[in-house]
Formats: C-alpha cells, sequence, structure tokens
C-alpha cells in the first residue's frame, strides 16, 4: 500500500504543473463518485438489483444540505466547518432514513420477485422522487445555489491552487471510506452484511436478520450518497432536481468497472472514472465528449475484463 | 402465395394504405376538434410506438435480454433518415417521388441502426444481465452524445465548411437539434409500418430458426447444449430489434420535423421498455396494446381537471408524471407478469 502511495507521489512529482492541477480536480470529482458508487454496489452486494433510485438520494442528499444550512447557522457560527459538518451529518442522517423507507415501501414488497420487477420498481421510484421534486409546491424545476458551508479559500501549493471545498472532499471522503471499512470489516453487522452478501439464505438460517440489514444497508448507502450529493454541492455551487440522473449513472459506472458488488472497486472505479473524464475535460479535442468517455471505458473494460477490475467471474451453474 | 397469416399482413397494410389518405381528407375537409392534427398526430405516434415496442420485444421478452439502449437505436434511424431526405426538394413536389425517397431513406435509417446494434451485440458475447443492461444504456448514451456534439465536430476536426460532410454535419444541429424535416410521415406509412414489423417479428419467431430466441431466453446453457448458438441468436436479435428501431426513428423524425438528441436519452428507452414489461414480456398483442396505452395515457392525463382545495388551487395536470411513475410502481407490485397475460406463459421461466 504505502509502496504504491510512494510511486504515485514520485510519478506526481514528475508531472507538469497543470497535469497535477488536474490530477487534483480529477481526484475531487473521483471522490464524490466512488461515495456514490460504494451505495450501488452495497445494495447490488445484498439484493443483487441496480438501485436506479440512488442517484435521486444524492441529489435529495444535496436539497437537504440546501434547506438545513440556514437552520443550522442560527445556532452555530455560519460558514465555519464545524456547522458545514453538522450539516453534513444531519443530511446523512435524514438520506439514511429515506433510503430506508423506500427500500420498505417500495423493494420489500418485492423481495422475492424477478430481478427485471425490482429493477422497474426502482426505474419508478426514481422517476417518482423526480418529478415529485420538480413540482412546483416542492423544489421546483429552477436550479438553486447551494449556501457556501465553509468559509471559502484557496490553498496555493506553488503554482497549484487547491480550494478548500477540494481538500474538504478528499478529506471527508477519505474519512467516510476509514468509516464504512470498519463498519463492514470490523463489526458484527458487517459481518452480518457480508454474511447476507454471500448467501441471504444460509445467513438467515444463522439467525441474522436479513430485512435488518437490508435495511441497514440501504441507509448506510444513502447516507453515503447524502454525503456525495453535499460534496457535490459545494463544488458547483448549484443544485436541480435532476443533478441525481446524470451523476448516479456515471457513479453507477464506476461500481460496474470496479466490479459491482465489490467494495474497493467502487471506490476505485469512481476515483478512476473522475481523473479519466477531468484529464478528457482539458483536452480541447475530446472535451465535447466528456459525458460519453465514462460508458466508452466501461465498455472497453467489460469487454476485457467481464466483471469489472476487482471483480471475479463467476462460474455458471447449471 | 398469401398463405397463413401473410393475408393479415396484407389486408392490414391495404387497411392502412386507405385509410390514410381518407384520414387526411377529413381532416383537411372538417377541420373540427376531433380530426384535427392533434388527433392524428397521436395516431401516427401510436404507430411508431408499436414499432418500438415490438422490437424491444424481441430482445428484451423473446430473447430475454435487457437492452436500455433502443433509444439510441431510433436516434441513429431517425439522423440517418432526416439526413437523406433533406434537401430532397423533389419529395415535396412529387407525392410518388417523395414516397420513393422516404421508403430508401427508412431503409437506409433502419440499416445504420441494424450496424449499431451489431456493435452492441457484440459485448453481449461475454456479458449477460445486469452488465449487458449497462452496456446497452451506455451505447445509448454514447450515441447521444455524439449527436450533441455534430456542430462542433466541423470546427473541431476543421473541416472544409463548404464540403458535403460540414454542411450534413451543421445541418444535424448539434445539442440545438435538427430542424426543417420534410413531413413525410403520414397514417399509412406509419400503421402499415407497424403492422410489416408486428409481422415479421411474430413470423420470426415463431419459424423454426426462431425458437433458437426462445430457447436462449429460457435457458441459455440447455440451449448451447442442444447445439443452438446464444451468441448468434442475441446478435441477430439486436440487429433485428436495431433494424426497426431505426425505422421508426425515420418515421419519428419525419413525422415531428424536428430531432433533439436530447428526446432520445435514456429516459425514451425506459419508455419503451415500460410498454414491453406492461404487455408482459415476450407477449406481442399484449405489448402492442400497451404501446397504444402508454402513448394515449399522458394524453389522458393532460386533460385531468384541476379544481381549488380551500384557497390553493390545484391542477391535476402537474400532476401527470407524477402519476405515471406510480403507476409504474403499482403495476409492478400489483401485476408484474404484464397487464395483459392471461393464461400460462409462452416461453416464459419454468
Amino acid at each position: 500500500m504505502f509502496c504504491i502511495l510512494f510511486w504515485i507521489s514520485v510519478i506526481c512529482h514528475l508531472l507538469p504543473e497543470q497535469a497535477k492541477q488536474q490530477l487534483i480536480n480529477g481526484l475531487a470529482l473521483g471522490a464524490i463518485y466512488a461515495l456514490i458508487a460504494l451505495g450501488y454496489t452495497m445494495v447490488y452486494g445484498v439484493l443483487r438489483f441496480i438501485n436506479f433510485a440512488h442517484g435521486d438520494v444524492f441529489m435529495l442528499g444535496a436539497f437537504a444540505g440546501y434547506f438545513l444550512s440556514p437552520l443550522v447557522s442560527r445556532l452555530l457560527p455560519a460558514k465555519s466547518y464545524l456547522s458545514g459538518a453538522v450539516v453534513l451529518v444531519l443530511a446523512m442522517l435524514i438520506c439514511a432514513a429515506l433510503g430506508m423507507l423506500i427500500e420498505f415501501l417500495a423493494y420489500r414488497p418485492l423481495r422475492n420477485r424477478p430481478k427485471l420487477i425490482v429493477l422497474i420498481t426502482a426505474i419508478g421510484v426514481s422517476l417518482f422522487i423526480e418529478y415529485t421534486c420538480q413540482h412546483k409546491a416542492v423544489f421546483g424545476a429552477a436550479p438553486r445555489s447551494f449556501p457556501d458551508l465553509i468559509p471559502a479559500s484557496n490553498l496555493h501549493f506553488g503554482s497549484l491552487v487547491v480550494s478548500s471545498s477540494q481538500v474538504i472532499v478528499l478529506v471527508t471522503t477519505l474519512l467516510l471510506l476509514v468509516a464504512l471499512t470498519f463498519i463492514v470489516q470490523k463489526t458484527k453487522i458487517g459481518t452480518a452484511m457480508r454474511a447476507v452478501s454471500f448467501n441471504e439464505k444460509a445467513a438467515a438460517l444463522m439467525g441474522i436478520n436479513v430485512n435488518f440489514i437490508i435495511s441497514f444497508t440501504f441507509g448506510l448507502g444513502s447516507a453515503l450518497a447524502a454525503a456525495g450529493g453535499i460534496l457535490y454541492a459545494m463544488s458547483y455551487a448549484s443544485i436541480d432536481p435532476l443533478m441525481g440522473v446524470q451523476t448516479g449513472l456515471k457513479a453507477f459506472v464506476a461500481a460496474v468497472l470496479g466490479g459491482i458488488g465489490n467494495l474497493p472497486g467502487a471506490a476505485l472505479g469512481g476515483v478512476f472514472l473522475g481523473l479519466v473524464e477531468t484529464i478528457a475535460g482539458g483536452i480541447p479535442e475530446i472535451s465535447p465528449y466528456r459525458d460519453a468517455i465514462a460508458f466508452a471505458i466501461l465498455i472497453l473494460i467489460l469487454l476485457i475484463r467481464p466483471a469489472g477490475l476487482l471483480g471475479k467471474m463467476q462460474p455458471e451453474k447449471v | 402465395m398469401f398463405a397463413g397469416s401473410k393475408r393479415y399482413l396484407i389486408a392490414a397494410i391495404l387497411f392502412a394504405a386507405a385509410l390514410s389518405p381518407l384520414l387526411s381528407w377529413i381532416a383537411s375537409a372538417h377541420p373540427s376538434k376531433i380530426w384535427d392534427r392533434y388527433y392524428l398526430g397521436i395516431a401516427i405516434d401510436i404507430g411508431i410506438n408499436i414499432i418500438l415496442a415490438v422490437s424491444l420485444n424481441l430482445i428484451n421478452g423473446h430473447t430475454g435480454q435487457f437492452s436500455l439502449g433502443h433509444a439510441g437505436f431510433m436516434a441513429v434511424g431517425a439522423y440517418t433518415a432526416a439526413s437523406l431526405t433533406w434537401g430532397a426538394e423533389a419529395a415535396k413536389t412529387s407525392p410518388l417521388l417523395g414516397g420513393i425517397i422516404f421508403a430508401l431513406a427508412l431503409l437506409a435509417g433502419g440499416g445504420t441502426a441494424a450496424v449499431a446494434g451489431l456493435a452492441v451485440g457484440v459485448p453481449s458475447l461475454r456479458l449477460r444481465g445486469d452488465y449487458l443492461a449497462i452496456v446497452t444504456l451506455g451505447f445509448g448514451e454514447i450515441i447521444r452524445v455524439i449527436l450533441q456534439t455534430t456542430d462542433t465536430m466541423v470546427r473541431n476536426w476543421e473541416l472544409d465548411p463548404t464540403g458535403g460532410l460540414a454542411r450534413l454535419l451543421e445541418n444535424m444541429g448539434g445539442a440545438s437539434g435538427m430542424k426543417g424535416i420534410a413531413t413525410l410521415t403520414n397514417f399509412g406509412w406509419a400503421w402499415a409500418l407497424a403492422a410489416v414489423t408486428v409481422f415479421v417479428i411474430a413470423a420470426l419467431v415463431n419459424s423454426t430458426y426462431g425458437r433458437g430466441f426462445l430457447a436462449v431466453h429460457d435457458d441459455e446453457v440447455a440451449a448451447g447444449a442442444m447445439g443452438i448458438n446464444p451468441v448468434r441468436y442475441k446478435v441477430t436479435a439486436f440487429v433485428i430489434g436495431a433494424f426497426f428501431a431505426g425505422v421508426a426513428g425515420g418515421l419519428y423524425a419525419h413525422h415531428k420535423q424536428y430531432l433533439n438528441p436530447n428526446g432520445f436519452d435514456f429516459m425514451k428507452s425506459i419508455d419503451i421498455v415500460v410498454m414491453v414489461i406492461l404487455g408482459g414480456m415476450g407477449r406481442t398483442v399484449g405489448v402492442i396494446i400497451a404501446a397504444v396505452l402508454l402513448t394515449l395515457l399522458p394524453e389522458w392525463l393532460r386533460m385531468l381537471p384541476s379544481f381549488t382545495l380551500g384557497n390553493v388551487p390545484i391542477q391535476l395536470t402537474d400532476f401527470r408524471l407524477i402519476i405515471y411513475s406510480l403507476l409504474i410502481i403499482g403495476l409492478m407490485m400489483a401485476r408484474p407478469q404484464g397487464l395483459f397475460t392471461f393464461g400460462k406463459a409462452r416461453g416464459g421461466k419454468a
């Protein structure tokens, strides 16, 4: 691990300044993709279906931050790191509850139905959230500008400029990844999650409350998506009810890239995708195709490794 | 010569062709509310959607693959056909010549879409299930993004602005859309081609060769063990499905007279998928009924009343997309096998 980090840092030193700048921008975008991709991959791990509504939970997270920020700034000093953190945690809790609610209302009644049915339901849930939020009585379709959560400043490293929001994005993502790894690998509930993912029936026979674990997984994934939403809104300053569609799709691509169902794979896929997109955006000849690049890479990688970068090929059983 | 189901096909084409001048005559002679362009336009939309749904049914229903990129094939066909008829002044003056040009343009549109279908079908050599779904989705998005950048291509590639390619790309309009497409689609074209599509796909699936599609749907491994080449069937399904989607795209272009890449996004693909699922996967009649109903549904929802609750005016039409999404969820919970599926499923999972 450290060896890899060492070599990456050596390579980074050899790069020209502009490339380093792009690298930082790409990492910040990739970190957000990674956070959303983790939710897709976790749900796929336990339920084996693509939760299309996940991108909308990401959007709801950003809107939760939008509405919470003035409330929180009444109690705590506005634009401070403390109030920013409080907004983040509250939005994560709200979205965790929403994610669990979606699972309970829409997916649980369909637990034993064919995957395709659940997939279409997920698309229906996604449309429902998007259309409801676009209604003028809810959020309205017009974009809103996201309030500054933290003091805006730029850090200078030589000629490199790193904005404080980029630092926050990277640091928050790292902390969340560490926390997630701890939950999944070291806690009892994480062990249960892995057991359900491995074999749901056997897990149930071992006394694991499968419903609770699935609910918890949705909550965890949705909380990460909410964090991604707030970090995204901080970086791009504009939110609208359809912001989750493209970002959600790309994060899903990231999850598939890394091998769906594989947690480190999702993080890796997210960072990879963010880097590639940012680098492509910096080259004038390909920048108009920026949005297509994610999918082109996905197709190429799946042709070479059908189960994704870190995924394991499952032998087909008759 | 015209044995069995071919008779019905001929009858359907003749019916549509005969109805078409009648309808347009009524529309021009009586510009009343019932026969105005709005209703005729919806009738054409229905024909186009039947082609889309039945062709997707071959891929998603009969062959059991999950394609989320049908709108991409439609876009390829639409832009190809529209580019071919663009500038063909003869199409506006002589109906016969216009008809021939239109038919060739539709064929070319279907052909290019079929090539795109081949390009999507090849990854299915190694991919299945969710992975295939996401690859088809990706193809659709790639096509959309490429179409969005046609006007910038001229500048980026430094094409000669007077050259044919540059003018063609310029005319496609990039993100602002392609305008000024001749109105060549009428009721007869849409419904006759819908009849052809239904016939070709039904005849194909019911033929000895076509049983392979159902075998691949039921059990790929067992089909392979029986000497059926699943890959070949899957690729064939994609190519044929894409061909008809391309034809539908050509009809769509010459019906709406305007194309925008964003009209062919992931949501459009979902609309077609919903038609197939609602009709019951692999059920041709059900899928046709679903295509008709789902084309009419948004129009019905448009007519919802508005009322005031206390002092708050409530316009139910604002809720129509919300109602649409709730319907999808509700139907998946109540009748996942499709609305129009009765009795034992044919070609379903054992």
